[in-house]
């Protein structure tokens, strides 16, 4: 095992609040890693500053071994990191099929139709309603295209930000569901949930992040069982 | 009748020049949000420049042969206005990026006076109006007592064929996607390795073609440029622009199309004649953005999460 991902120390600050203070965890090839936490502990921030959207205050980044700290946005995809926004960000009025091309935008290969047809495989839906404009779509199949979306890049490590958001149970299943398979085939997540229950049950590490900061760590299922986590975020007294 | 029927010929006309200029402000719009002011003295330098060159580069015998001048000064007042569009996108927009919106609004105002005054003061005896060399055959069309100019077909030609293609380059092609998709969502376009500076240069240099294009076609249809011109006509596609809805390409050729014609109408129906035509077309502007600040086809609001 050797790290694809190494954050460490990362601080991130809007002006004068640090919003990220002194992070630091890993991400191992071939695993999935999560980041759970409450609204505001800083989880989406510390993904926006790993895909280059904002610029770290203090500490490094390492992809591969390279520092991609202060990298603009589009390198650090081209170095192999996707990163599938909180919310979907989907383009709205565009159909299906440019939400996928613009997945691929930098890759030249003369693969992507061949991606563009295996995302349509993996979500049949999609396929079927390829030019329709993506806003139409149900929240879940919306999901399912930031996804493919952001395999079209064919990342090393693709990162998630709440996946399950606003999504049905079901849908929430299917979602891991498709995680699990996309790590079976050799893809590397690092995944930032409020699920804590389905987000650690499928990790091999989790990190609990709190005020910006990583309080707890260790494999998933540990976590899970862990008194403090089940108190906090579980719902359990 | 005639008259009405001619006035219509004229607004169509003065429409189709428009319509090169307001996609220039729309698409600048569109993926910066900045009103580019300044975007009425590019299609101004490109009428000078294409004049330039007919008088000082082009030898007296092509000079003559409307066929190979009229290509040549229009590629060059397109790449002069292409430049300068570059240039100020690069030293004056770029550094301003994070900025407020105020401060590349008031650039571009400063711009605007920049490239008027450098004109004067650079072309030979700049102060004055130039007459713009016949590079395309007088001549002109009669039909039912209505005159339909040779030049005016040129531009309204031009005009559907360059808007035309303008709209299929940005909607199927690989770049135009990005385009859109930073008009749309400029983060998330960068989370798709769209390099933001190369979209945003790309739609200047669309814009400024374009707007070059027509002040060739200005000068070739009118016969007579000077140094406000850009400012004019640029304040009539600003106006185009927002009735279109600014952001859409589609609207902004309906814009100009409608303000040539509110124009030409006004100038013949209204009180005051074309002494107060340009007081109809700021009437349209206000009314728009009192009742539909989003114009024809523009969006009520931007999604953003």
């Amino acid at each position: 095992m050797s790290a694809l991902l190494e954050v460490r120390g990362l601080t991130v600050a809007y002006g004068a609040i640090e919003a990220v203070r002194d992070i630091s965890f890993v991400v191992e090839t071939g695993q999935i890693v999560c980041l759970i936490g409450a609204n505001g502990a800083g989880k989406t921030t510390t993904l926006r500053t790993i895909s280059g959207l904002l610029r770290p205050r203090a500490g490094d980044i390492l992809f591969d071994g390279q520092s991609i700290a202060n990298q603009p946005a589009h390198a650090i995809l081209g170095a192999g990191v996707a990163h599938c926004p909180e919310g979907r960000r989907l383009f709205a009025r565009m159909t299906v099929e440019e939400n996928l091309l613009l997945g691929a935008y930098t890759r030249t290969d003369d693969g992507v139709t061949t991606d563009v047809q295996r995302v349509y495989d993996l979500f049949p839906v999609l396929g079927e309603r390829r030019h329709n404009k993506a806003g139409l779509f149900s929240g879940g199949e919306q999901q399912m295209l930031a996804i493919g979306r952001a395999m079209m890049s064919r990342p090393r490590l693709l990162m998630l930000d709440e996946p399950s958001m606003g999504l049905s149970p079901i849908m929430t299943q299917k979602i891991f569901d498709t995680l699990a398979d996309l790590k079976a085939q050799g893809t590397t997540i690092l995944l930032v949930e409020q699920n804590a229950l389905a987000a650690l049950a499928l990790c091999d590490r989790g990190y609990v992040v709190d005020l910006g900061r990583t309080t707890l760590e260790g494999p998933g299922h540990e976590l899970l069982a862990d008194h403090r986590v089940r108190a906090a975020y579980l719902g359990e007294g | 009748m005639v008259t009405l029927l001619q006035q219509l010929v004229n607004g169509i006309v003065l429409g189709g020049l428009l319509a090169f200029i307001t996609l220039g402000y729309t698409m600048v719009y569109g993926i910066i949000q900045l009103i580019n002011f300044a975007h009425g003295e590019v299609f101004m330098v490109g009428s000078y420049a294409a004049l330039a060159t007919y008088l000082w580069a082009l030898p007296s015998g092509i000079q003559s042969t409307w066929y190979l001048a009229l290509p040549i000064v229009i590629l060059a007042g397109a790449a002069f206005s292409v430049l300068v569009a570059v240039i100020m996108e690069r030293f004056a927009y770029r550094p301003l990026r994070n900025a407020p919106r105020l401060a590349p609004l008031i650039t571009a105002l400063g711009i605007s006076v920049f490239l008027q005054e450098a004109v004067r003061n650079f072309f030979p005896d700049g102060t004055r109006p130039k007459a713009f060399p016949e590079v395309f055959p007088e001549g002109q069309l009669t039909f039912l007592g209505v005159t339909v100019p040779a030049s005016g077909l040129l531009l309204v030609v031009m005009a559907i064929i360059l808007t035309g293609a303008l709209q299929l380059y940005v909607n199927t092609s690989k770049l135009g996607r990005a385009m859109r998709a930073t008009a749309q969502d400029p983060d998330t376009a960068r989370l798709m390795g769209i390099n933001p500076d190369r979209v945003i240069v790309l739609t200047f240099i669309l814009g400024a073609a374009l707007a070059g294009v027509g002040g060739v076609l200005y000068g070739v249809h009118y016969d007579n440029i000077n140094i406000t011109i850009g400012f004019q006509n640029g304040i009539f596609a600003f106006t185009a622009a927002v009735l279109g809805g600014i952001g859409s390409l589609r609207g902004a050729v309906v814009g100009a199309f409608c303000i040539g014609l509110i124009k030409t109408l006004a100038g013949q129906y209204m009180p005051g004649g074309t002494a107060y035509d340009y007081v109809w077309i700021f009437v349209i502007l206000i009314l728009v953005l009192v009742f539909r600040p989003q114009g024809f086809f523009g969006e009520t609001e931007r999604v953003r999460a």
